[in-house]
């Protein structure tokens, strides 16, 4: 029984404490640095911000040189894919194509009346300063959904600026460096967003999943949101405009939880937009 | 002259393979989510770490390891340190294996690595859930430890034979 003991512990402090050939570090000299690291990093230590903004622009950058061969991979994958639907989806596209359509005449008159009444009551309107970027890295891990797009502190991008994907929502900035940024997927499960949904105009908090979809929570009555309805941004908070689409719900048969199908693919961002929204009055 | 001056680039490109691996996967994982699978992840860190440092220790030296562990949590966005304590608890894991075992068999290491991860990913758990609060999709956790786990067999037998290939024979 002693004996067994000694032996897994000349086995541990083998593996731990010794340096071994051709090692330049002893294993638990680095698992306290970590742990360092991480105890400073807890407490907002200083250094470890300069380390970790010295590693973002190496590692960003880098990743995105590395990911060509996949980025190459994962386009020609999309192609195919597209191309094997391409008819159906032709077909669609003719249907909703009218669709739009008319709706198109309705929203032109609905937007100058709008404009007019805004002015007849001295509202307050939004102007908003637009930067395009390029989406870096989109790797998704289990703990965070989020993207690293090339524009950063230089290029004017702060906290919490709006990003959007042709005009759908698909996150906000969380974190600038100097030449890169990291936006928060509206699908992480941190994510947590003031919505309207239409036409209930019902208020409410669309949240993350970890997943593909959101969903919405805080809400006093599901059954008067129908499937299909429009999830916008609410503007409360002032974080975002009002009005920017979102997603649309899909309810689940025999189950009580309303999700949002996100209109935007947050696997297929190439390009996004930036968008800090600011108040101003007419 | 020049024909053999190649030839030796080649063969050091062969050899530091593990790093070269090590690097790109912590940069850009293989993580096909581009395919939209909804219950496949696996982390090939942890995967190619373990396997090297059990196999031929000091092919990926641990300072490197260290150093791809806070790169990988950068590009990640996890807390700084967090992978990196990950990755040399799995060298650790893999260094006492190696002084335990006299006769190496694949099953073996299979099921020392799959209790290795678990442990590995409680630690990761404990720090990123406990300390800095933040929210963890447990069902995506067991996925990634699942597959990871399954995979290992896979790599392992891939690895042995370019083991076999550039190093002659496989070291166990």
């Amino acid at each position: 029984m002693q004996a067994s003991r000694d032996d897994f512990v000349i086995a541990i402090r083998s593996a731990f404490l010794k340096k071994e050939n051709k090692q330049k570090f002893s294993l638990i000299a680095l698992i306290l640095l970590a742990s360092i690291i991480l105890a400073l990093e807890k407490y907002n230590f200083k250094a470890v911000d300069y380390l970790k903004i010295s590693l973002k622009e190496i590692a960003y950058r880098s990743s995105f040189i590395v990911s060509i061969p996949e980025n190459l991979t994962k386009n020609f994958y999309e192609k195919t894919k597209n191309h094997f639907f391409v008819y159906n989806e032709n077909i669609q596209l003719k249907k909703d194509l009218k669709d739009q359509l008319s709706k198109k005449y309705n929203i032109e008159f609905i937007l100058s009346e709008n404009e007019r009444l805004k002015s007849t009551i001295d509202d307050l309107d939004y102007f908003s300063d637009e930067i395009l970027a390029k989406v870096l890295i989109d790797r998704q891990s289990p703990f965070l959904k989020s993207v690293i797009v090339n524009k950063g502190s230089r290029d004017k991008v702060t906290m919490g600026m709006a990003v959007l994907d042709d005009d759908y929502l698909v996150g906000k900035i969380v974190e600038v460096t100097y030449s890169t940024s990291r936006v928060l997927l509206l699908s992480d499960l941190n994510s947590k967003i003031p919505v309207d949904i239409m036409p209930s105009d019902v208020k409410s908090i669309l949240s993350g999943t970890g997943k593909n979809h959101g969903i919405i929570q805080y809400i006093k009555d599901e059954s008067i949101i129908e499937n299909d309805s429009r999830v916008f941004t609410s503007g409360a908070g002032n974080i975002f405009k009002s009005g920017i689409p979102v997603g649309k719900i899909e309810k689940n048969p025999g189950s009580a939880e309303l999700n949002v199908n996100f209109f935007s693919d947050f696997s297929q961002l190439r390009f996004v937009k930036l968008i800090l929204f600011k108040m101003e009055e007419n | 002259m020049s024909e053999i001056g190649r030839l030796s680039y080649f063969k050091i490109i062969l050899e530091k393979a593990p790093v070269i691996l090590l690097i790109v996967s912590v940069l850009n994982e293989f993580d096909l989510n581009y395919s939209n699978l909804k219950y496949f992840s696996f982390n090939f860190p942890f995967i190619l770490i373990y396997y090297w440092s059990l196999k031929r220790s000091g092919s990926i030296g641990y300072g490197l390891i260290f150093l791809s562990g806070l790169f990988n949590d950068v590009v990640v966005g996890m807390p700084i340190g967090v992978s990196a304590l990950a990755y040399l608890l799995i060298c650790g894991f893999s260094a006492y294996l190696r002084n335990i075992t006299l006769r190496p068999s694949l099953v073996k290491d299979w099921f020392f690595f799959g209790f290795t991860i678990l442990v590995v990913n409680s630690v990761i758990y404990v720090v990123v859930s406990l300390f800095f609060h933040i929210q963890i999709i447990y069902v995506d956790i067991l996925v990634n430890i699942l597959f990871t786990f399954l995979l290992y067999v896979i790599f392992s037998n891939l690895f042995d034979y370019y083991q076999r290939l550039v190093f002659g024979a496989v070291n166990d």
